[in-house]
């Protein structure tokens, strides 16, 4: 069966209650509902989901690697911004 | 066979989370609206009173952090109302709930700061009292609201120190700097202590709240825990302590502490404090005037689809 007039879905898997969906891969399907069956078939044989969410490739939008310099600099001179930056003394380091 | 009722409590005592789409009981779905979104509302509406120094921070380091922090609040209350959306409600409902008066946020930003040593003292004791309710909320029954806790925490971790860092610059400055930071501590240790809410006999939502495990310690214990950790913290600063009733108490392995006025506490709650009018005032005022970025928003998306249809046509 050719692939071409199939819409490409990418899967994402929640692994436990609790935690969020993670990105597995990707798959061709007809529509949403096979590709949900597809996803069972193929991501989660092994009982690795409880849940699991497809969505349509062309529907993400997503960052340019090639921009990610311009587009995460803002936050690389930032360093005040994590905890390890403040030096406290010993005796009041547990916060 | 279970009933959806049965099979939500087995869940719930199994410790398994409950995720947006399952089963729920309305009143549960109910009390988490309440709760998360009354989170939300405090995450943003706390960006005011700190706000109000960033142009007077005494330097530019002191300032870059400042507004650090300030962002990352406005960035928690947006994980904590898309949190509140997956139960079926809208944030503009929500906002307005708020702007109304009918939805509570924090007392605790309704009080005003009035000197530098108080971005010192917030940092420290608001942040570090959010902490600790915090730090017990990432395993709380609902899953969103869970996964945005443990992601607040992560980012929480710098706050609390900052604070500290400045009021040990402070304390340990000169006599007129140690003063500033002895009256930041004294206006902000009580209002802190009041974050955790009534006793637990006085709570009205507690029961249930901790039966559905969407709280997981009691208001009491969480403010124990509080107490204890800042003793060590006061001294350090060679700061008095406010409280001149905290004894410890071997017995109990705790401080015993004195008792909150709690005739403040509600006064505060239903709108009498120092700055509750200002607050909503400006949060409505900030919205309104954001307004004409939200319609240009759409006008530019309803003009982007017309485009692309025309072209599909033409195609
Ligand atoms: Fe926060
Ligand atoms: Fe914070």
């Amino acid at each position: 069966m050719a692939t071409d007039n199939l819409e490409l879905y990418e899967v994402f898997v929640r692994a436990r209650r609790g935690l969020d969906h993670k990105h597995v891969g990707s798959l061709h399907a007809q529509d949403a509902e096979q590709a949900l069956e597809y996803a069972r078939d193929v991501y989660t044989r092994r009982s690795e989901g409880v849940s699991i969410w497809v969505v349509r490739s062309r529907d993400i939008c997503a960052s340019q690697e090639d921009d990610s310099e311009s587009f995460y600099d803002p936050s690389d001179d930032k360093p005040y911004r994590h905890a390890t930056y403040y030096q406290l003394p010993e005796a009041v380091n547990n916060m | 066979m279970m009933t959806p009722e049965q099979n939500f409590m087995r869940k719930i005592e199994a410790e398994e989370k409950i995720e947006p789409k399952d089963w729920m009981p309305e009143s549960y779905r109910q009390n988490l609206i309440r709760q998360i979104s009354q989170h939300a509302h405090s995450e943003v509406i706390g960006m005011q009173p700190e706000g109000n120094w960033i142009t007077r921070a005494p330097s530019l380091r002191r300032k870059a952090v400042l507004l650090s922090k300030v962002q990352d609040e406005g960035g928690h209350g947006l994980y904590l109302y898309s949190a509140t959306e997956t139960l079926g409600v809208k944030r503009a409902d929500l906002i307005a709930a708020m702007q109304s008066g009918e939805a509570k946020y924090a007392s605790i930003f309704n009080y005003p700061t009035q000197t530098w040593a108080d971005i010192g003292a917030i940092g420290w004791l608001v942040d570090g009292a959010a902490i600790v309710n915090q730090v017990s909320l990432q395993r709380t029954s609902y899953g969103p609201y869970s996964r945005a806790m443990i992601r607040i925490c992560k980012e929480e971790s710098f706050h609390q120190r900052q604070g500290y860092e400045l009021m040990i610059a402070l304390a340990h400055g000169s006599p007129e700097q140690k003063a500033m930071a002895q009256d930041a501590l004294n206006r902000f240790y009580w209002p802190a202590l009041m974050m955790f809410g009534p006793h637990d006999a006085e709570s009205a939502h507690s029961a249930k709240s901790m039966t559905w495990k969407i709280k997981r310690e009691t208001n009491d214990d969480l403010r124990q825990k509080f107490i204890d950790q800042t003793v060590p913290q006061i001294e350090f600063l060679g700061l008095e302590h406010p409280d001149k009733d905290l004894k410890w108490n071997a017995e109990r392995g705790h401080y015993d502490s004195g008792e909150i006025d709690w005739a403040e506490f509600y006064n505060v709650i239903n709108g009498n404090g120092h700055c509750n009018r200002q607050r909503v005032e400006h949060h409505i005022r900030a919205h309104e005037e954001g307004a004409w970025v939200r319609d240009a928003m759409t006008a530019y998306n309803a003009k982007q689809q017309a485009k692309t249809a025309e072209q599909r046509q033409a195609a």
